[in-house]
């Protein structure tokens, strides 16, 4: 069975494992591990990369045709900062995707919901496909869905906790009332973290740390890759549910006979 | 972007044999899952979920217990005007009913609101027929300047209006419209609807299009049982609810159940649903959605009633007269169609109570509203 792709502004995607390119021991590991998670959509620090130099180590190793390009703003704390940083993501990539990230909280890493709101209302009408990341906030996500993201990337917990699904319930209601793809964004740490958020109806999960600090971060890329699938086969085969058969003792539809 | 592409993609005849399809194990697949899906609803409306009807039931009272509570809200209709230049095969109003036909003045819509106000009331249903040139949307807005000072919530059941025109409205003390599509039925519709204003399907299908963008605070949906399959019909209305959740999410949402009740000079249902569908049916909504607000008219009968609040009802009409001037002005003029519970308010007040419900009277305040003009 084949699973249905994924579509993000016109673009579709054939794997829904979406992956990150920081904190891999050596680009040339990153460079593998990318390849063995069958990953199509990575993103790629600006900060990270040297977008002046053309044989930029990072880049160098994602030279690959299907590997999308998402570059991000991690880093910057304001919207000013973000629309300024994308602005020279576009040109130095050749993208208009952006993954926005705005967190001045330089220890927890959160997203800064006003200004991530502000900046992706700017953004979308400067012609970039914006997908922002942020708390798993469902009022939040309605809000930057009217602005005209192309989708939505809640964070399941703290980004690089690896603690998992934390935030289950909101993004249980966010999947359940968006209109754009949610893509579960940090804190997957386990391929089954990965499963059960498919299985719950996330259209993707973005996972970095849990495979580039993994023992072995190929083999670790390939188990994700595996465990999303299983985890969108499940939801579109529809999982069978325990049952709770509710006692009548005094029936409540005896009027009718 | 509206409703009418969604509603376009899909083919009655197959949703209605995809509904009768379902069998035992989509019901307990259904009633067991989580979070509930239009799949779901189509399980538990089917012919395959009639077993199940009390575990629906129970279901449906915990749930509607949860996010309501014991409680139960009391509202009444309104009835402004009698006149209708449309022709509806199943209506008292129809164009082609040889009515006296009456439309209230300012003093007389303060004569009625002054019995509704003695009887306790703060919400009120503001019903018409569709005459643009007497019950315009300037008629419209008089009524609601007229009785926004004397109530603390005030819902429309008349004509689809513009977009500009419920923007005008909301303003001037417009909290709630109603606008039932009667049937989803393209072809059967167009049969029951042959003349006048109403008999734009399409006009009627992008009305909650229009007033959610128009940044109404409530709308209720619904469709008129007794035209077409109950069952399809219920389907269509639960994937317009879905999608105006979705796009218009700072609206809340009403749902009611109106079976085609006795008028003057109209046809028998083609479809008749037994009380048994109707509770079914009522249980299958609250499965699908724990927030939306469900309601219940006078049309129905005292014992459905009495027992129907219990498992998953919010709101509930009493006292209601279907002719303009009913309360006070012209009790005798000829209403819009027979209701089934003649219990007065109080006595309304007095079941809900023995039932273990508390009868709520204001459930709303004109000052979280945008300020009246």
């Amino acid at each position: 069975m084949k699973t249905q792709p994924l579509i993000i502004a016109g673009r579709t995607f054939t794997s829904r494992l979406f992956t990150g390119t920081g904190k891999f021991s050596s680009a040339a590991l990153m460079e593998e591990a990318l390849l063995a998670s069958g990953s199509e959509l990575v993103t790629v620090a600006l900060k990270r990369v040297d977008v002046s130099d053309t044989n930029d180590d990072i880049l160098r190793h994602l030279g690959h045709p299907q590997f999308h390009l998402l570059p991000n703003t991690s880093g910057v704390r304001t919207a000013k900062e973000a629309v300024f940083a994308a602005q020279l993501a576009r040109e130095a990539l050749e993208t208009n995707w952006l993954k926005l990230e705005i967190h001045p909280d330089p220890k927890y890493l959160l997203p800064d919901p006003v200004e991530t709101l502000k900046a992706a209302e700017e953004l979308v009408k400067l012609g970039f496909v914006v997908l922002p990341y942020i708390h798993a906030d469902p009022v939040l996500c309605k809000r930057l869905e009217e602005v005209g993201v192309a989708a939505v990337m809640p964070l399941g917990s703290p980004i690089g906790s690896n603690k998992g699904l934390l935030t289950r319930d909101f993004l249980e209601i966010i999947i359940g009332q968006s209109k754009v793809p949610v893509v579960v964004d940090a804190g997957i740490g386990a391929p089954s973290h990965a499963a059960a958020a498919m299985e719950m109806g996330a259209d993707a999960v973005l996972v970095n740390t849990a495979i580039a600090v993994a023992g072995q971060p190929v083999h670790m890329a390939q188990a994700f890759q595996m465990a999303v699938e299983a985890g969108r086969m499940a939801y579109e085969a529809r999982l069978a549910v325990p049952v709770a058969h509710a006692e009548a003792s005094s029936p409540l539809t005896a009027f009718l006979d | 972007m509206s409703f009418r592409p969604i509603f376009e993609a899909h083919n009655w005849d197959d949703v209605k044999a995809s509904i009768y399809a379902k069998t035992a194990a989509d019901v307990e697949r259904a009633l067991a899952a989580p979070r509930r899906t239009l799949e779901d609803f189509k399980a538990l409306i089917s012919p395959a979920a009639v077993p199940y009807l009390e575990q629906m039931a129970r279901l449906s009272q915990q749930l509607t217990r949860k996010r309501f509570g014991n409680t139960v809200q009391l509202y009444v209709p309104l009835y402004l005007s009698n006149e209708c230049q449309n022709i509806c095969t199943y209506c008292g109003f129809s164009l082609d009913n040889k009515i006296r036909r009456r439309t209230l003045s300012s003093v007389e819509i303060l004569q009625e609101a002054q019995v509704l106000k003695a009887w306790g009331y703060e919400h009120v249903l503001l019903v018409t027929g569709e005459a643009n040139q007497t019950v315009g949307v300037d008629y419209l807005e008089k009524a609601l300047h007229t009785l926004r000072p004397h109530f603390a919530h005030l819902s429309m059941e008349v004509q689809p209006l513009d977009e500009e025109e419920y923007e005008r409205l909301i303003p001037a003390g417009l909290n709630t419209v109603l606008v039932y599509q009667e049937t989803y039925h393209q072809q059967d519709y167009k049969k029951h609807h042959p003349k006048g204003k109403k008999s734009n399907f399409h006009y009627r299908l992008d009305t909650p299009d229009r007033l959610g963008r128009a940044g109404i605070h409530k709308m209720g949906l619904g469709v008129l049982f007794g035209l077409e399959d109950w069952r399809t019909d219920s389907f269509y209305t639960a994937l317009h609810l879905d999608y105006l959740e979705r796009t218009y999410w700072q609206t809340k949402y009403s749902l009611s159940f109106p079976r085609l009740r006795p008028a003057e000079g109209l046809l028998q249902p083609k479809v008749e649903m037994s009380d048994r569908e109707l509770v079914q049916l009522i249980c299958a909504y609250r499965l699908l959605n724990e927030e939306v607000e469900l309601s219940i008219s006078t049309r129905e009968t005292p014992t459905f009633r009495d027992n129907i609040i219990r498992l998953g009802i919010t709101s509930i009409s009493a006292g209601s007269k279907t002719n303009p001037g009913g309360y006070a002005v012209a009790p005798e003029s000829l209403e819009q169609f027979e209701i089934s519970d003649e219990r007065t308010p109080k006595e309304i007040a007095g079941m809900i109570r023995r039932q273990g419900y508390e009868p709520v009277w204001k459930d709303w305040d004109t000052a979280l509203a945008p300020a009246p003009i």
